[in-house]
């Protein structure tokens, strides 16, 4: 142990920003793949990396409708941006497998099902509304009388670092969603970062057996009722300033008893039905099946697939799509996600991380769509 | 490494073996299945389906048209209507079939236990029902009037036609069968399956009615039956949408809050009234 502080259960201490790289290193040598943000494609991607040097120091996001910006920060933060442009959602939910493979005629075939090892993931960087979305993906893919196999190997052995927000997006809205911007559960270790007065540390909060392991093994000090209430104005801060606000009293049956309001075919002028927002949401779970077959059609194979409810296909039965125009489209993705998903899972299906603001190429505003109907409704 | 489908593992296939072929009507066809691996079949509830997998060509969800008194061979009917479907048709005795499930709701025949029982079925709708109709039979004591109602585009498409006979024949339940169009040969009811509704002769205070079919005939048949008074948590429908992986987790088959392959296929009417009507969704 290279530390005297023998961390608990939600206990915290400090780490500085010198010691940073051996959580990495602490990681790595559990035999995690840590997945952290890196600058890629002039936006933050969530990949592998080996070191902190990986990590985008100094940048920061801008992001509004249809729009998102990196820009160099003042000063050297680790994790100074807002939310990566993906969330964690393909690491755990693969956007395409294999599910088995099928060898023979139609006379006779073998079935084998296509069986690999899990991948143990560390997330750092996980951010309040995506710690949120896990739990959202989990109700759908590991309750009820199915669950996923795949997803639940993963998700088992995956390791999560919250790193809470020091500040909110444009296209925030997750103090909506009760969803953020502190990490309040599901996480194994918990990062406030405190920049300032010539200090860069790291507030960290132990939240599992298994968090404790790694704290163990990293250089901390012990933290002061000051550096506690430093972290704690640094989220409070950051809830003052959402870029969004969604208003959810009564949201589910405003959408459920409107399924015929004008606003939809209002948003269906401006939506291209592209699904970027479904690839965008980190609680989107649904997905198709694919039979694939050699040339010879003596093998088959099936693939699982992200699909996106924006498609003609999704729909498709015998004869053409249930839902071929575009209004009935975004309001299946929006009734489902704002309203269907408090029926179907308890909750709602939104955490308010504003991806699917962000990304419209068209900039809708799943905030405006709401309210806009909900202020049609409430003048008549 | 080949090893035999794992049941625990529901996106896996079971390996089937067709056992006998029926040619029910032009486009129409039901098959008998019974398992490679030699266990039992299938143990299911009337209105419950299964995912087909033909090799080479993709899989379908086919709900369960035989007895359900008969576990060990599993019973399919299928119309040639899509790829894979017509793919299908051309199976015969001694191929495979890779078979997930079974999946969904049943129809409510415990429920309906003590009262009257009114099917009312369009066209290969019948299918689904026809599992329903052999435990009514086969418990008929059970339950007062039992009414089953049959309507298909033309005589030549009757589905179940010999045993549509037997049930006519049968004092013990009432049975009629409607068709849209006719030639001179044709010396049946012509006209929509609702107006045989209304002469069915039910308690609607006591009845459990069965509905599946197209959904525009579904929709008509459930205001036929508003009209004689029978309430909407009396009325069952079996509803379509999509359907990929039927274990509540791809939504396709989304229906409002309903998955439909795990909350329906059957749905009480009143659960889905508010949804009923809007068109494209």
């Amino acid at each position: 142990m290279s530390t005297d502080l023998a961390l608990q259960i939600g206990e915290h201490a400090l780490l500085a920003r010198a010691e940073f790289g051996k959580l990495i290193d602490a990681l790595r040598g559990q035999g995690y793949a840590v997945i952290g943000p890196t600058l890629q494609g002039g936006a933050i991607v969530y990949s592998e990396i080996s070191g902190e040097s990986e990590l985008p120091v100094g940048w920061t996001d801008e992001q509004e409708a249809g729009t998102y910006r990196l820009k160099r920060r003042e000063d050297e933060a680790l994790f100074g941006y807002v939310a990566g442009a993906q969330s964690w959602r393909p690491f755990l939910f693969q956007p395409r497998r294999t599910l088995w493979r099928a060898k023979g005629s139609a006379a006779d075939f073998a079935i084998d099902p296509d069986v690999r090892e899990t991948p143990r993931f560390a997330f750092l960087g996980m951010r309040a509304c995506e710690l949120k979305a896990v739990s959202i993906q989990d109700r759908v893919f590991m309750d009820g009388i199915h669950p996923d196999a795949d997803y639940s190997a993963r998700r088992d052995a995956a390791f999560f670092i919250a790193v809470n927000c020091a500040r909110a997006g444009a296209t925030c809205f997750c103090v909506s969603m009760d969803a953020g911007p502190r990490a309040e559960a599901g996480y194994d270790l918990a990062l406030t970062e405190i920049i300032g007065e010539g200090r860069h540390d790291f507030l960290l909060e132990v939240g599992s057996p298994r968090g404790a392991v790694i704290a163990s093994l990293l250089s901390l000090r012990a933290a002061g009722d000051g550096d506690a209430a430093e972290a704690e104005a640094i989220v409070e801060r950051t809830a003052q300033s959402m870029g969004r606000v969604l208003q959810t009293e009564g949201l589910k049956s405003l959408l459920q008893e409107n399924l015929e309001h004008p606003q939809w075919d209002d948003v269906a002028e401006r939506c291209l039905s592209c699904g970027n927002c479904t690839f965008a949401c980190p609680t989107c779970f649904c997905h198709t099946d694919e039979d694939v077959t050699d040339l010879d059609g003596q093998a088959a194979e099936r693939h699982q697939r992200w699909d996106s409810c924006f498609s003609l296909d999704f729909s498709y039965i015998r004869g053409g799509s249930v839902r071929p125009g575009i209004a009935s489209r975004y309001r299946q993705w929006m009734t489902h996600k704002l309203a269907n998903w408090i029926d179907q899972f308890g909750e709602s299906g939104c955490v308010g991380c504003g991806r699917c603001i962000t990304w419209c190429p068209a900039g809708i505003d799943i905030t405006a769509e709401a309210a806009a109907i909900r202020a049609s409704i409430e003048k008549d | 490494m080949s090893i035999a489908p794992s049941r625990s593992d529901p996106m896996v296939p079971r390996r089937f073996r067709i056992v006998e072929k029926i040619h029910e009507t032009a486009d129409t066809y039901t098959f008998t299945l019974v398992p490679v691996d030699g266990e039992t079949a299938c143990r299911f509830a009337p209105g419950q389906f299964n995912m087909l997998y033909l090799f080479g060509y993709g899989e379908v969800p086919i709900s369960i048209s035989g007895d359900p008194a008969a576990p060990e061979r599993l019973v399919h009917t299928v119309r040639a209507m899509g790829s894979v479907t017509h793919a299908f048709a051309t199976l015969e005795a001694g191929d495979m079939v890779g078979v997930r499930g079974p999946f969904g709701s049943a129809w409510p025949l415990a429920a309906a236990e003590g009262g009257d029982v009114l099917i009312v079925a369009g066209g290969l709708g019948l299918a689904p029902l026809r599992s329903a109709i052999y435990r009514l039979l086969a418990e008929r004591d059970r339950y007062r009037r039992i009414a089953i109602l049959h309507g298909a585009r033309s005589p030549e498409t009757i589905l179940f036609a010999e045993e549509l006979r037997q049930w006519r024949r049968n004092l013990d339940i009432a049975c009629e069968v409607t068709v849209d169009y006719a030639g001179t040969d044709w010396h049946g009811r012509v006209g929509v399956i609702t107006q045989l509704v209304a002469l069915a002769g039910f308690d609607p205070q006591r009845v459990t009615t069965f509905v599946c079919g197209p959904e525009i005939m579904m929709r008509f048949s459930v205001e036929a039956l508003k009209k004689q008074g029978v309430a909407d948590e009396r009325i069952h429908v079996s509803m379509e949408r999509s359907m990929k992986c039927a274990l509540g987790h791809c939504g396709h088959c989304q229906f409002g809050p309903a998955f439909l392959c795990k909350d329906g296929p059957v749905l009480s009417y009143d659960r889905i009234r508010n949804l009923v009507g809007i068109a494209e969704l």
